[in-house]
């Protein structure tokens, strides 16, 4: 912080600096060091990002936006289902790499990945394990909104989209059960599209779509694939953008324990 | 003195000359900004329609085509079979879905003393789909009943439901034999009284009094 000048005579204030360092040919500043500039790349770049997309006001909302005292950690579990869709979107895609959706192929491609490629286990075991992980987190992260009244006004269009998503979720779960393609995933699948069946007069239909036909068939596996990989994610993917900018801009509630301070005008005069 | 107070339901003119907008030809009311802003959406619908209603009929059409051929396989000759007892066989109901399409099947000979009803085929071909949800049943000999693993359904000799969840009798397959072997042909589903319903229904599907119009026959089958 610069401070103003003491009010002395002009022979006893200190004397500006010259211009540069009197070691450049004509005494001006030295050129910058390589290390100088390298340290300027990076700040460069952003700074350029930033000057022609707008980021950083819109980033210092988004990040640095205010949250309610007794904020804690159960508010962290929406950001947790996220991260868990992020692990599954990632390793979902690299396992679509090495699988192959057709009925006579799938199961010995599963089963390769898990046996032989690099890494194949864990990766394949992170997805099957993030995908329990993300429906309980899911269900924790709806448990913490329900019970500290944050679904209210004016937060209920949040609280559908919510809905949405925990749907769209547990239809993941539904959909990617049968690509590993066992005795156990065939038949619990038979069992889940005879279950929309029993629905009355939509249901047979609804099954019928699902299966791509009135009995499983050559392409009710690539189905299900294109629901799971394609389809459904891309609507999460979507919905959770809709979610996050309606919880940027309406804020998060406090805890249902903290009763709202009285503002001091109005405490003064109550007393 | 005051202006006289304007009559709030007056509506402005239709025309937008009298409406003073710059440019207005006669007797004209859409203004060209409406108009194009209107026109502009319609194009945007109809691209959109374009893709959409192709995309949306080629995802949804396999529940409007019939999809099972109505065609015989054949299961061994007549001698393999008699009326006393089921003899599994293995049929394929969809040849492109490798072992996936084949499925079990419980074939005997028609009795004319026990089979009133549908006495017109010459075996009784059985499905070992489950009525309730699909899973497969297994005949057990000794006690003379179809008995699926998942959810307890219990099927006697006809494969009426005698204990459990399901719903209606196990589904059927049409039956003639030629040259001495026996044909198995398309499934048909039965009610609690054996009658024939040449459209099968999903498992699940219940057949009896008001219930079989909840449960259409659908287009694909």
């Amino acid at each position: 912080m610069k401070l103003p000048q003491p009010p002395l005579p002009r022979s006893l204030q200190r004397r500006p600096a010259p211009p540069g360092d009197g070691t450049g040919p004509n005494g001006d500043q030295s050129p910058p060091t390589l290390k100088d500039q390298a340290v300027e790349v990076p700040v460069s770049v952003i700074g350029w990002l930033d000057e022609r997309s707008g980021a950083s006001p819109f980033l210092r909302g988004f990040l640095y936006r205010k949250v309610p005292k007794g904020t804690n950690w159960f508010y962290t579990l929406g950001s947790a289902s996220m991260f868990a869709f992020l692990s599954q979107a990632v390793t979902g895609v690299f396992l679509a790499m090495y699988y192959e959706p057709d009925p006579s192929r799938a199961y010995e491609s599963a089963s390769r990945i898990t046996n032989e490629i690099f890494l194949g286990e864990l990766v394949r075991g992170m997805h099957r394990w993030g995908s329990t992980v993300m429906i309980l987190l899911v269900f924790l992260h709806l448990g913490r909104t329900f019970f500290f009244g944050a679904y209210k006004y004016p937060r209920e269009l949040n609280w559908i989209i919510g809905v949405i998503l925990l749907v769209l979720t547990l239809l993941m779960g539904f959909t990617g059960y049968l690509l590993p393609f066992d005795q156990r995933s065939f038949w619990a699948t038979v069992v889940g599209v005879n279950l929309n069946s029993s629905g009355p007069i939509v249901g047979p239909y609804l099954a019928d779509f699902l299966r791509g036909g009135p009995e499983f068939g050559a392409y009710t596996l690539s189905r299900f694939y294109a629901l799971h990989m394609l389809l459904i994610p891309g609507l999460i993917a979507a919905l959770i953008g809709a979610h996050l900018y309606l919880v940027a801009k309406l804020g998060t509630t406090a805890p249902p324990w903290l009763k709202a301070e009285k503002s001091k005008a109005l405490a003064k005069e109550q007393v | 003195m005051a202006e006289p107070r304007k009559n709030p339901r007056q509506r402005k003119s239709r025309y937008t000359a009298d409406r003073g907008i710059a440019g207005a030809w006669e007797g004209e009311t859409v203004t060209r900004r409406r108009l194009f802003e209107g026109g502009a959406q319609a194009v945007g619908g109809v691209a959109v329609a374009a893709f959409g209603l192709p995309a949306l009929g080629f995802a949804l059409g396999p529940m409007f085509e019939e999809q099972l051929p109505d065609t015989y396989q054949d299961v061994g000759p007549e001698k393999d079979f008699n009326a006393e007892t089921y003899v599994p066989k293995v049929i394929t109901l969809v040849p492109e879905a490798g072992e996936a399409g084949k499925a079990t099947i419980y074939v005997r000979k028609t009795d004319p003393a026990r089979d009133e009803k549908n006495a017109d085929q010459p075996y009784v071909a059985i499905s070992t789909r489950c009525a309730h949800l699909g899973c497969p049943v297994r005949y057990v000999t000794a006690s003379q009943r179809f008995i699926c693993p998942c959810h307890g359904g219990v099927y006697g000799f006809q494969g009426e439901v005698t204990g459990g969840p399901p719903v209606r009798p196990l589904d059927r397959f049409y039956t003639k034999v030629e040259r001495g072997r026996v044909l198995v042909g398309p499934r048909f589903s039965l009610n609690s009284k054996l009658e024939r319903f040449p459209h099968p229904r999903d498992p699940s599907n219940h057949l009896d009094g008001l219930w079989q119009y909840l449960y259409p026959a659908r287009p694909s089958t």
